[in-house]
């Protein structure tokens, strides 16, 4: 990539190793799917203590979901498919079965064997065996449930993705990137003046986002590999809302240089900038689609903020979002089809989805302080920004609106979440 | 371009020299006698208007309506004051930082923050302010006063702040 030839030039050195923060103290799930799917989930044979942590990670994985019931094994435990009577699971009502074995490798690793079962059909859906280094067992568990989340509803599992988001606490902002539960907190970027607006790059490896630790809003680009950074855009005013196209190849930044807050596309390097709004409005938080042909954008440009469509190369705006109340934040869902955005009337903000071709828009939300949103890289959950307890957390409500969690971070207030790729 | 800037510095440096001899000589001595007693008492209280707590320069924030930019008609004293204020005092520079409240994305907010400093900094600028005086920046809903979600709270968060370099 560009970027890491950048890097050795122009890169910073913030924090030479990513300092572990504390854990998610608590996860509260509202509602349920429509149609849970019973699954067992024996604890595996082998050392006992990390297949009990293996499991919590594989069964809360699961449950966050929504869309699974835990079958509780009441005292069987088979590890092999021959230990297995599927007579035993189906009156215990469950349609499939975890069973499995862990075990250190010679070299240190951990790895874990794990099989899925169809109870009913009384056949194996999938095997496969999941190694990781010791202090990486809950990725082994994010994998596993990937694995019965795929096979159980034939949509690929977000467990193994992260998430980025930012802490505050009184003046001190944290960026953080963490496991999609929240657990796993590692910290890009910490010191005492906001940070907004994390953008993943299309494979992971880095963030963009704004940072006002100059004195005002400069997007910066971070590799997370290597925490070196390059400040993209620093020009005079406020520098802000970096969006990756889905190739990598630019990326979509507002800028308030030649007057009001602006679009233009630059290269990863810095190179290339071009200005592609020309309102005079505020045209603000662009998002390209999943093809890479459009930029979705909040603009003021008709009176009050709505959500408007454009070419992402230029070219003429339609506006997409209409009726009562203002609309912000539209990010695409990843196969193209709806977006989701923040919608605020007399009652508050609320995460809605609006579907392109019937243009009918729904609530997902009814908390009345839910903010950027942002989709599952299988387009299945929602990452927000919400409040409870008088403080920032985050959550997630599933696409259907059925499912919801409220994720307690330790301590301070979690703001600008947003949802990571494929790893 | 630079030398010529250079060479009409030098110029008007030397123009500056040759005035001043002629300043002393056309003031005749009995001026500074006269002035002398005067000068006493005004030096006493010519204190920085700016540090005057009873001075409209007090005023360092200009408050909005909800979504709104432009400077209202309770605020425009204020402003020109300080425009007054900086065409007279070339070494003073201000920062106008924009803030708005809650209600917006931040990303939107930073934008409205930032066409609120631009508002003021174009009234200062119509004003006398020198361009090199003055810097609009935005922290949009970053750096709320007040926290609640209450209108008693959203008002004071949107404003613009006057913040003179010390």
């Amino acid at each position: 990539m560009v970027l890491r030839v950048l890097q050795g030039v122009f890169g910073l050195l913030l924090l030479a190793q990513a300092s572990m923060a504390g854990a998610v103290l608590s996860i509260e799930i509202i509602g349920a799917g429509e149609h849970q799917i019973p699954v067992a989930i024996v604890p595996f044979g082998g050392d006992e203590k990390i297949a009990q942590a293996i499991n919590e990670v594989v069964a809360g994985d699961l449950q966050r979901s929504g869309l699974f019931r835990l079958v509780d094994p009441a005292g069987k435990s088979p590890h092999e498919p021959a230990e297995v009577s599927y007579p035993d699971w189906q009156v215990r009502g469950a349609e499939a079965l975890a069973i499995g074995t862990v075990a250190a490798q010679p070299n240190g690793r951990i790895e874990a064997r794990f099989r899925l079962l169809d109870v009913v059909k009384q056949m194996e859906l999938a095997g496969q065996a999941v190694s990781a280094s010791e202090d990486q067992i809950r990725a082994i568990g994010h994998r596993i449930a990937d694995l019965i989340y795929e096979k159980l509803t034939g949509d690929k599992g977000v467990f193994s993705t992260r998430i980025a988001y930012v802490n505050r606490q009184g003046k001190s902002f944290r960026l953080i990137v963490a496991d999609s539960d929240g657990h796993n907190e590692q910290v890009v970027l910490a010191h005492n003046e906001p940070i907004m607006s994390p953008a993943w790059s299309p494979d992971g490896s880095h963030l963009a986002y704004v940072s006002f630790e100059t004195g005002h809003a400069v997007v910066y680009v971070q590799s997370l590999y290597t925490n070196q950074r390059v400040a993209l855009a620093d020009f005079r005013g406020s520098n802000s809302a970096p969006a990756w196209s889905p190739d990598g190849q630019q990326l979509a930044v507002v800028l308030t240089r030649d007057g009001s807050s602006q679009i233009y596309l630059i290269r990863p390097d810095g190179s290339g900038l071009r200005r592609i709004t020309f309102s005079g409005a505020i045209d603000t938080e662009p998002n390209f689609s999943p093809d890479g042909q459009y930029l979705l954008f909040t603009s003021d440009r008709g009176g009050s903020a709505q959500i408007y469509r454009m070419p992402a190369e230029g070219g003429p705006a339609e506006r997409l979002t209409f009726g009562e109340g203002t609309n912000f934040s539209p990010r695409h869902s990843p196969d193209g089809k709806s977006f989701v955005f923040a919608h605020l009337n007399s009652g508050g903000f609320y995460v809605a989805v609006q579907d392109f071709q019937t243009g009918q828009m729904s609530l997902l939300t009814e908390g009345g302080w839910e903010k950027k949103p942002s989709f599952a890289p299988n387009g299945k959950l929602i990452l927000f920004a919400s409040e409870a307890r008088g403080r920032g957390i985050l959550a997630t409500v599933s696409s259907d609106g059925r499912v919801k969690q409220h994720m307690f971070t330790q301590s301070g207030d979690a703001r600008e979440p947003v949802w990571g790729p494929y790893p | 371009m630079k030398k010529l800037i250079i060479s009409i510095v030098l110029v008007n440096l030397l123009a500056a020299c040759a005035s001043e001899p002629k300043k002393e000589e056309a003031a005749p001595a009995p001026a500074p006698k006269a002035e002398a007693p005067k000068q006493a008492p005004v030096a006493k209280t010519e204190v920085d208007p700016l540090n005057d707590p009873a001075s409209i320069l007090a005023k360092r924030s200009t408050y909005y309506p909800f979504d709104v930019a432009v400077v209202q008609d309770e605020d425009k004293p204020a402003v020109q004051a300080h425009a007054k204020y900086l065409s007279e005092h070339a070494n003073r520079k201000v920062r106008l930082e924009g803030n708005c409240d809650e209600r917006g994305s931040n990303e939107y907010n930073l934008g409205l923050g930032q066409r609120r400093a631009d508002g003021v900094n174009k009234m200062l600028a119509l004003g006398g302010a020198r361009a090199d005086q003055l810097e609009s920046v935005s922290y949009g809903e970053e750096k709320p006063r007040c926290t609640d979600h209450n209108e008693a709270c959203w008002k004071q968060n949107r404003r613009t702040d006057l913040n003179y370099a010390k």
